[in-house]
C-alpha cells in the first residue's frame, strides 16, 4: 500500500510506545464530569446548537436526559437523528457547529457546553439490551447501497428501519468508509468504527458485500436492473494532483493513502516514517497527516499552504492541535517543483511565495525557496473517482462540477438512483453531513417506492 | 461609621445576631467551643430531655439537590440529645463559664406534666445559661411520644407549658414553633399568653425528600424502612419568612421578639429575616453543610451592608419590611410593570419566549433575522401583564428587567376597585 515509501526507514520506537501516541485525543468524560457539564446546559428553546446541527440532533433534550441519568434516553435521542452519533461525537468539528452556536459561548462567558463530549458520554454508556430501533413490517423491497461509509450505512439503516431490505456494496475490505480508513487514529480509537458498524447492523435486514467496486466488478446498470432503488454513497476516492513533474516519484504520495495504511496497521513500528516530512494542504486531512507523522517519530514536519491561516479549511481547533504537536506551518507558498535525488526519489520541494493581488487573485511572487524532506504528503483535496462512474448508465448521471447532481430529495437525474455524502454537491464534506444525506435519501427512497407501489 | 452587630434579644445579650440552632452542631461542648472560636454569637444547646436519654438510629439525614449537587433542602430524623442530662448540664456550665460574652440558650423537651419542668428548670438555671427554648416543634419521633410538635400543634398546651416555665424559672423563655400547622399565629398568640419572652421559628417541616426507586423505600433508610423527617435548608426559607411576617404583623403578637430560623445561608438571608421583624437568627443546615467558618462572611457581609445603608444597629432596620407586607386586597390595582429585554445582554436562549408562550400571556415575540436566521426576542408591551416569569427564567442577570409604567392613575386597592363585585366600599389605607 505504501510502496512509494518502501525505502524509508521504520521507527525505532516499539509498536507499544507508538500506540501510546495514538490514544484518545479528547478523553471521555466520567460520570461526575458529565453531571457537571450537563448541568451547564440551559435547555434553550429553539436552540441554536440544534439549528446548526446538520443531522438535527435535539441537543438540549439529550443533555437533559444525561443530567436526569437517563443515558439510554439520551443515546436514543441522538441515534434516532444520527445513527453515527458515536463517531460524530468524536470527529465532528463542533467548534464551528453546535459548540460555536451554544449560547454559553457568548461574550460574557465564552465557554460553550462540551456538547461533543456529552454526546460521546451518552453513546459510550448506553446499555440497550436490543437494538434501540425496531424495523417496520417488511415492504418486500430491496435497495442497493453503494459505499459502506457514513452516508451509505446511514441510508441503509434508515431503509431497514422502514421495513426494507438492503444490500450494501463496499469496495474496501471493511465497512466504515472514512471512519475506518480516513479519520486520524487518535480520534477514533479502540476499533470504534467497526464496533459502531456492528451496532448499526444490529437492526437487521442489511447485508454488506465487501470487495465490490463500482466500475470494476460492480455496475450501475446491473444494480438499477436488479434492485428496487440504488443509493450512491461513493465518497471522494481520488486524491487531487499537484500537476508537477515528479508527482509519481517515490517519496510523494497522497495523505489519505498513508492515513489508511496507518489506520489498518497492526504494527505501527512497521510503517515507513520519514525523518523530515512535508504536508501540502490545509484541510483537516492535512492536519491529521502532519500530526500523525510527527507522533510516529518524524523529526521535522512542515505543513505548507498557499494562502493564509484564515483561509485554511482546518478549523482553529485543528490548527491548535497542529501547533501543540510542533508542526511547522508555512503559509503563502505554493509547490513549484518536486526535488529528486540521484535515485529519482524525493529529496524536497521548491515552493514559490504567493500573495493576494489587488484584484483578489492568488499569484506567485516569483520568489522561491526549498524545503528538504524525505517524503511529501499531498492533502489538497479529494475528487470523485471517475472510474467508478464509467459504465454507460453511470455516464448519464448529471453532474455539478465533478460531483453528482441531486435534487433536494437526493434523487439523481436517473429515476430510482439516489446519491448523498461527499460525492454530491450540497453541504459540507463532513461525516455528520453524510449521515444526514443518507438518512434523508432513505426517506425519499422509501416514500418514492411506496408511491410507486400504490401507483400514485 | 462601624455597624454594631451586638444584640439584646429579650434580655439575652450576644455580640452578633448569629446563633446556632438547637441541632447536631450544638450537641456537645466540643462542637459549641469550635463554634464560639469561629465567631458565632450564641447557640441554642441541642434539646435536653428526661433521662434516660433518647436513642438515635442510623442513618439519619437525606437531601434534595440542585443541578450541581448543591443541597437545596435537608431532612433529618434525629431525635433530641442522646446523652445524659448530667453530662449536658456539666458541659453547659463549663462552656458558659469559658465564654461569658456568648449567648447560651438551652433547648428543652419534656412531657406535658408540670413536675418534669419544675424539676429540670432549676438545674438549667444553675448552669449559668442565658435562657431556655421550648422545643414544641420537633416533627419526627418525639410527637409519637406526646412531645415536640404534638405540643406545638395545640395552642392550649403551648400556653400551659410556657406558663409553667415562667413560673419555675427566672430565665427568658423562647417558644420554638412548629410550621406543621395551619395558622402560625395561633400557637404564637398562645405562647405570648403563656408569658413567653420570645418565639423562634420555624422548626422543621414534615418531609420525605426522595424515594430509592430500586428498593422502594424513602431516604434516609433505616434497614428496609424509613419515616418522615424534618425539612430545613434553603428550600424552607420562603415558608419561614412568611410565618415570621405573619407573627410580626399580627395585632396580638406584634412586638413579641422573634428569633428567625429557616434556610439562612448568608448575611442577606439574615438581613431579610431581621427586616421582617426578627431580632436574631438561628442557623443550622448551612453550618452542617459548610462548617462553622461561614459565620465570618455572614458577619462581614451584614456589617458592610448596614454601613452602606447607614444602619448603625440591627434595631435600625429590624421590622422595616413589615409595614410593606400586607394583604392581597390592599395591593395597588393601578400599578403596572412591563418586561424589558436588554438586546445587548440577551444570549438568545429563548427561555423567556417559550415560558411566556406556553404558560403565560404570549407577550414575547420571536423575531428571525431573514439573512442570518438569528433569533431575537421582543416584548409585546400591550400583552405583557408584568408577571415576572420571563425575568425569572432568564439565565442572564439583569438582562430582563421589569420596568414600572407611568399609568397616571392613583393608588386603588381591591376594596376600592369598581370591578370588585364584593367591594367593601370602605376605602382602607394600606
Amino acid at each position: 500500500m505504501l510502496d512509494s515509501l518502501n525505502y524509508i526507514p521504520q521507527p525505532t520506537a516499539s509498536n507499544g510506545e507508538l500506540a501510546s501516541h495514538f490514544t484518545d485525543l479528547a478523553p471521555p468524560l466520567n460520570a461526575r464530569q458529565a453531571a457537571i457539564e450537563s448541568a451547564r446546559c440551559l435547555y434553550c428553546y429553539d436552540a441554536p446548537c440544534t439549528r446548526i446541527c446538520p443531522s438535527e440532533i435535539d441537543v438540549a433534550s439529550f443533555i437533559r436526559n444525561i443530567h436526569d441519568r437517563n443515558i439510554d434516553g439520551a443515546a436514543a435521542g441522538i441515534l434516532k437523528q444520527n445513527i453515527f452519533g458515536g463517531s460524530c461525537a468524536r470527529v465532528c468539528p463542533t467548534e464551528i457547529l453546535c459548540e460555536d452556536a451554544c449560547v454559553r459561548n457568548h461574550d460574557a462567558e465564552g465557554q460553550p457546553v462540551k456538547i461533543a463530549l456529552l454526546q460521546r458520554y451518552a453513546t459510550d454508556n448506553m446499555s440497550f439490551v436490543d437494538h434501540p430501533f425496531q424495523r417496520a413490517p417488511s415492504t418486500g423491497k430491496t435497495v442497493a447501497v453503494v459505499g459502506a461509509g457514513p452516508a451509505g450505512l446511514s441510508c441503509a439503516h434508515r431503509l431497514a428501519m422502514l421495513g426494507n431490505d438492503v444490500v450494501v456494496f463496499e469496495a474496501q475490505a471493511k465497512p466504515g468508509g472514512l471512519n475506518e480508513y480516513g479519520i486520524a487514529k487518535y480520534k477514533l480509537t479502540n476499533q470504534f468504527a467497526q464496533r459502531e458498524v456492528e451496532f448499526l447492523l444490529g437492526i437487521g435486514g442489511i447485508e454488506i458485500r465487501c470487495g465490490q467496486k463500482l466500475g470494476e466488478n460492480l455496475h450501475l446498470k446491473d444494480l438499477h436492473a436488479n434492485y428496487d432503488a440504488v443509493f450512491l454513497g461513493l465518497g471522494l476516492g481520488a486524491s487531487r494532483q499537484l500537476g508537477l513533474t515528479g508527482e509519481d516519484a517515490p517519496g510523494l504520495l497522497a495523505a489519505v493513502d498513508y492515513i489508511a495504511a496507518l489506520r489498518q496497521a497492526s504494527d505501527l513500528a512497521a510503517l515507513p516514517v520519514p525523518r523530515r516530512a512535508i504536508v501540502i494542504g490545509a484541510g483537516n486531512t492535512a492536519i491529521d497527516m502532519a500530526v500523525q507523522i510527527g507522533r510516529l517519530g518524524a523529526e521535522e514536519v512542515t505543513l505548507v499552504y498557499r494562502r493564509g491561516f484564515d483561509a485554511m479549511g482546518a478549523t482553529h481547533h485543528e490548527q491548535d492541535i497542529a501547533k501543540a504537536n510542533l508542526v511547522r506551518m508555512v503559509t503563502w507558498a505554493q509547490p513549484r517543483e518536486v526535488l529528486l535525488d540521484g535515485f529519482g526519489r524525493v529529496r524536497g520541494m521548491r515552493f514559490e511565495k504567493t500573495a493576494m493581488s489587488d484584484a483578489g487573485r492568488l499569484t506567485g511572487t516569483g520568489e522561491t525557496f526549498e524545503i528538504a524532506a524525505d517524503a511529501v504528503f499531498k492533502a489538497i483535496g479529494q475528487g470523485l473517482a471517475e472510474a467508478s462512474l464509467s459504465d454507460p448508465l453511470a455516464t448519464l448521471l448529471k453532474r455539478d462540477g465533478d460531483k453528482i447532481h441531486v435534487d433536494d430529495r437526493f434523487r439523481t437525474a436517473l429515476p430510482g438512483i439516489y446519491a448523498g455524502g461527499d460525492c454530491v454537491a450540497p453541504g459540507q464534506d463532513l461525516t455528520v453531513q453524510a449521515v444526514q444525506h443518507g438518512k434523508l435519501a432513505a426517506l425519499a427512497i422509501h416514500s418514492d417506492m411506496q408511491a410507486k407501489k400504490e401507483g400514485v | 461609621m462601624k455597624a454594631d452587630l451586638s444584640i439584646d434579644f429579650c434580655g439575652i445579650k450576644s455580640p452578633n445576631p448569629f446563633w446556632l440552632a438547637s441541632a447536631p452542631p450544638t450537641d456537645k461542648a466540643y462542637n459549641v467551643i469550635r463554634a464560639f472560636e469561629a465567631g458565632w454569637g450564641g447557640v441554642v444547646w441541642k434539646t435536653l430531655g428526661e433521662d434516660p436519654p433518647a436513642v438515635n438510629v442510623s442513618s439519619r439525614y437525606s437531601a434534595i439537590y440542585g443541578k450541581n449537587r448543591e443541597v437545596l433542602g435537608f431532612n433529618n430524623i434525629e431525635l433530641i440529645t442522646d446523652r445524659s442530662l448530667d453530662i449536658n448540664l456539666r458541659e453547659i456550665t463549663a462552656v458558659k463559664e469559658a465564654w461569658p460574652d456568648r449567648a447560651i440558650v438551652v433547648s428543652l423537651m419534656l412531657p406535658c406534666e408540670e413536675h418534669y419542668w419544675a424539676d429540670i428548670l432549676p438545674k438549667v438555671e444553675a448552669t449559668g445559661a442565658d435562657g431556655i427554648e421550648l422545643n414544641f416543634g420537633c416533627p419526627h419521633g418525639m410527637p409519637e411520644r406526646g412531645m415536640g410538635a404534638a405540643v406545638g400543634q395545640v395552642p392550649e398546651y403551648v400556653q400551659l407549658v410556657t406558663s409553667w416555665c415562667k413560673k419555675h424559672s427566672r430565665l427568658p423563655v423562647i417558644v420554638k414553633l412548629t410550621p406543621n400547622i395551619t395558622d402560625i399565629r395561633q400557637p404564637a398568640r398562645a405562647a405570648k399568653a403563656g408569658g413567653a419572652d420570645a418565639v423562634s421559628l420555624i422548626n422543621t417541616i414534615n418531609s420525605i425528600t426522595s424515594i430509592d426507586l430500586d428498593r422502594m423505600v424513602a431516604l434516609p433508610t433505616v434497614g428496609q424502612a424509613s419515616t418522615h423527617g424534618g425539612y430545613c435548608g434553603t428550600a424552607v426559607k420562603p415558608i419561614a419568612l412568611n410565618m415570621v411576617a405573619e407573627i410580626a404583623r399580627d395585632e396580638q403578637t406584634r412586638g413579641l421578639p422573634i428569633s428567625g430560623i429557616g434556610g439562612i445561608n448568608n448575611w442577606r438571608d439574615a438581613a431579610e429575616f431581621i427586616a421582617l421583624g426578627a431580632g436574631c437568627v438561628q442557623v443550622c443546615t448551612a453550618a452542617m453543610l459548610h462548617g462553622f467558618r461561614i459565620v465570618e462572611e455572614m458577619k462581614d457581609g451584614l456589617a458592610r451592608w448596614m454601613e452602606s445603608k447607614g444602619y448603625q444597629t440591627l434595631a435600625d432596620f429590624s421590622g422595616k419590611a413589615v409595614p410593606n407586607t400586607t394583604d392581597w386586597k390592599y395591593l395597588d390595582m393601578n400599578y403596572k410593570v412591563i418586561a424589558r429585554i436588554d438586546q445587548d445582554a440577551c444570549i438568545g436562549c429563548g427561555k423567556c419566549f417559550v415560558a411566556c408562550e406556553d404558560t403565560s400571556h404570549q407577550a414575547i415575540a420571536k423575531l428571525v433575522d431573514p439573512i442570518s436566521a438569528a433569533r431575537s426576542y421582543q416584548v409585546i408591551d400591550h400583552e405583557c401583564v408584568g408577571c415576572n416569569l420571563c425575568e425569572i427564567t432568564c439565565p442572564v442577570q439583569n438582562c430582563i428587567t421589569m420596568v414600572p409604567q407611568q399609568t397616571g392613575k392613583p393608588y386603588m386597592n381591591w376594596t376600592q376597585d369598581p370591578r370588585n363585585p364584593r367591594a367593601e366600599k370602605v376605602p382602607t389605607a394600606a
